[in-house]
């Protein structure tokens, strides 16, 4: 019986303290959404979205850095997007056993999760360099090598899930392979795509360090894609280090509207996703 | 080839075969041509690691030329006299990775037995999707939030009681010697602990469900508790996978660049105490690059660039390799 009791005990200590593993997770995700929102509403204003990062001591907002970030996200996403689609097509489409395919999905894997300041270097090394000068589309580019691996992944992975049958029978009418592959098997994984753009933009618009040595930042208003270009993520960096205060506010308000935004994002990203699975 | 196409009355002519003809030719170069270019996007991927490893090894070569071998075990970190060496953001990046892994292995395993086997069913969806939030915070933030919520915390409680209590023991008095600062590797380690918690958690969650349900039943059958069930069939089953996602976890940590910077200090110096500032790869990189002169320096950064991306490159694709076995496993 002293046996009994010992295991039903170190059941209970075990399995208590799983739960307390999980409320330490869940705790760290609302103590960093409180801390947001209890040092980022403050200098919430419509001031943020009008006007320029001041210098220290002034007033002024993020509308260049919020700028800046929607002009390299977009393009990121515009870079990337179809090259990871048409990589994903060809991965679950044509080449669905071949060793090109292996390969690729194994290495497509390691970029996924590797460094993204590495990004950073590589971008540096083959665009800055060259071209003499940090840049938005520099930026732009980087954010793309980032974006491709996450769409790769999702396209893959969701045109695997289009029932054989629905090809099979395309394919029996007389359509061409490509048109299959674009007017049936895209059609029945829309959702899906959709949600891996809308992960991969989640994923980028967040990111700071490959932005740091490609498109650095700017004070300044600037839609020229030659020149150097704001975005909040840098802002943040760089206000948050400073010893001024109003910067600080800055980049704690910057920090809620980025947050915000990205788990918007996942979380439609989710729902689309789980809808696709239901149907 | 027949003109057998009888469209309505019109008699099958000479012209309706030559268009039949062509527009067969035209599908079939669309066909071809968009295989080509799905397969050339695919190779792409390929290509992309290709350039960058080698622009890091480009990137680096006056470095490797100037400090060859030396420059993994030197510790002197000098852009005044461009003498530069690896070691202090070599150990730093480890030491910070495996201060993570110590806190989230146990944690992210713990939280998965509770979604796979004590939550009720309801709420195991918002639970699991609160966790994988955390992986959607930006980096940047957790890096904020370090610096301004967490590590005056770290400082005012977390260390001096370390402190205290670790102070009479010998060996663990130096690990946590020193004034708390707040902002040392001990913090960092923890900010990458949560961050890399909810890759090892989806995982580990992931590989417990290939467990065929008949192991499980079996054991509880003979009288097993839930903890006897995890201890003894399903964790020595899933044993490869889990393994595969604490791995990942360990590649994302090892590479994590802006919470890092924030929270690390970036001293270049090695210190024996967990509580001292220290700095990683990715933090040194991203705190000097932009402000390097000379290609010296430059180059040396790149080259801390191309060892870490050595480091993870290896450490994630023996992640996949286990993983992958895994999959099999459940496969067949």
């Amino acid at each position: 019986m002293a046996l009994y009791d010992a295991r039903r005990r170190s059941n209970t200590i075990v399995m208590g303290l799983c739960v307390a593993a999980s409320a330490f997770g869940l705790a760290f995700l609302v103590l960093i959404l409180l801390a947001l929102l209890w040092n980022g509403l403050a200098g919430l204003t419509p001031s943020v979205f009008i006007e320029m990062t001041p210098p220290p001591g002034s007033s002024g907002g993020l509308l260049n850095a919020i700028l800046g970030s929607l002009i390299m996200t977009v393009l990121g996403v515009a870079f990337g997007a179809p090259l990871g689609m048409l990589a994903g097509t060809y991965m679950a489409e044509y080449g669905r056993y071949s060793k090109l395919t292996f390969f690729v999905r194994f290495i497509n894997d390691i970029l996924l999760s590797a460094p993204s300041i590495i990004v950073g270097l590589f971008v540096y090394e083959v665009i800055v360099v060259r071209m003499g000068h940090f840049s938005g589309i520099a930026g732009a580019i980087a954010l793309a090598v980032i974006v491709v691996p996450v769409v790769v992944r999702t396209t893959e992975d969701m045109l695997l899930l289009v029932p054989g049958p629905l090809r099979e029978a395309a394919t029996a009418l007389g359509l061409p392979r490509s048109h299959m592959i674009i007017r049936v098997a895209y059609r029945a994984a829309r959702a899906g795509l959709v949600t891996g753009v809308l992960l991969a933009v989640a994923r980028v618009s967040g990111e700071t360090a490959p932005l740091l040595f490609t498109a650095l930042n700017n004070q300044f208003l600037s839609t020229n894609l030659n020149a150097p270009m704001a975005s909040v993520p840098a802002v943040i960096f760089q206000f948050a280090l400073s010893p001024y205060r109003d910067w600080q506010q800055l980049a704690w308000t910057g920090a809620l509207i980025i947050t915000f935004a990205v788990l918007a994002l996942s979380i439609t990203a989710r729902v689309l996703a789980r809808q696709r699975i239901a149907k | 080839m027949t003109d057998a196409v009888a469209i309505g009355e019109g008699v099958p002519s000479r012209a309706v075969g030559q268009d039949r003809n062509r527009v067969l030719r035209r599908l079939k170069l669309g066909d071809t041509g968009f295989r080509i270019l799905t397969q050339i996007s695919a190779a792409t991927v390929l290509l992309i690691l290709c350039g960058v490893i080698l622009s890091l090894m480009i990137g680096s070569l006056p470095a490797i030329k100037e400090f060859g071998v030396g420059f993994l075990f030197t510790q002197s970190w000098n852009p005044v006299t461009e003498k530069f060496g690896a070691l202090a953001p070599i150990s730093g990046t480890l030491i910070t990775a495996a201060i993570a892994m110590l806190i989230a292995v146990p944690v992210g395993l713990g939280i998965s037995i509770f979604l796979t086997e004590l939550c009720p069913q309801p709420l195991r969806r918002p639970i699991a999707i609160a966790i994988e939030l955390l992986a959607g915070i930006p980096s940047i933030i957790y890096g904020i939030w370090g610096l301004f919520v967490f590590a005056p915390f770290v400082q005012e409680y977390i260390e001096p009681a370390l402190i205290t209590v670790f102070g009479p023991i010998p060996i663990l008095s130096t690990l946590f010697a020193g004034p708390p600062y707040g902002i040392g590797m001990l913090t960092a380690g923890f900010i990458l602990a949560i961050m890399v918690l909810p890759f090892i958690t989806s995982i580990s969650r992931d590989v417990f469900d290939t467990v065929p349900p008949m192991l499980k039943e079996a054991a509880r059958g003979i009288g097993c508790t839930t903890w006897e069930v995890m201890r003894n069939v399903v964790i020595p089953y899933t044993r490869i996978g889990v393994i595969g996602g604490v791995m990942l976890g360990l590649g994302r940590a090892l590479g994590e660049t802006m919470a890092v910077t924030f929270v690390i200090g970036n001293a270049h110096k090695i210190s024996p105490s967990l509580l001292a500032p220290g700095t990683t790869i990715s933090a040194t990189i991203a705190n000097e690059f932009t402000e390097a002169v000379g290609d010296i320096y430059t180059s040396a950064l790149i080259e801390l660039g191309l060892i870490l991306f050595v480091i993870t490159f290896i450490v994630l694709a023996i992640a996949r390799l286990m993983l992958m076995r895994i999959e099999k496993k459940a496969g067949a």
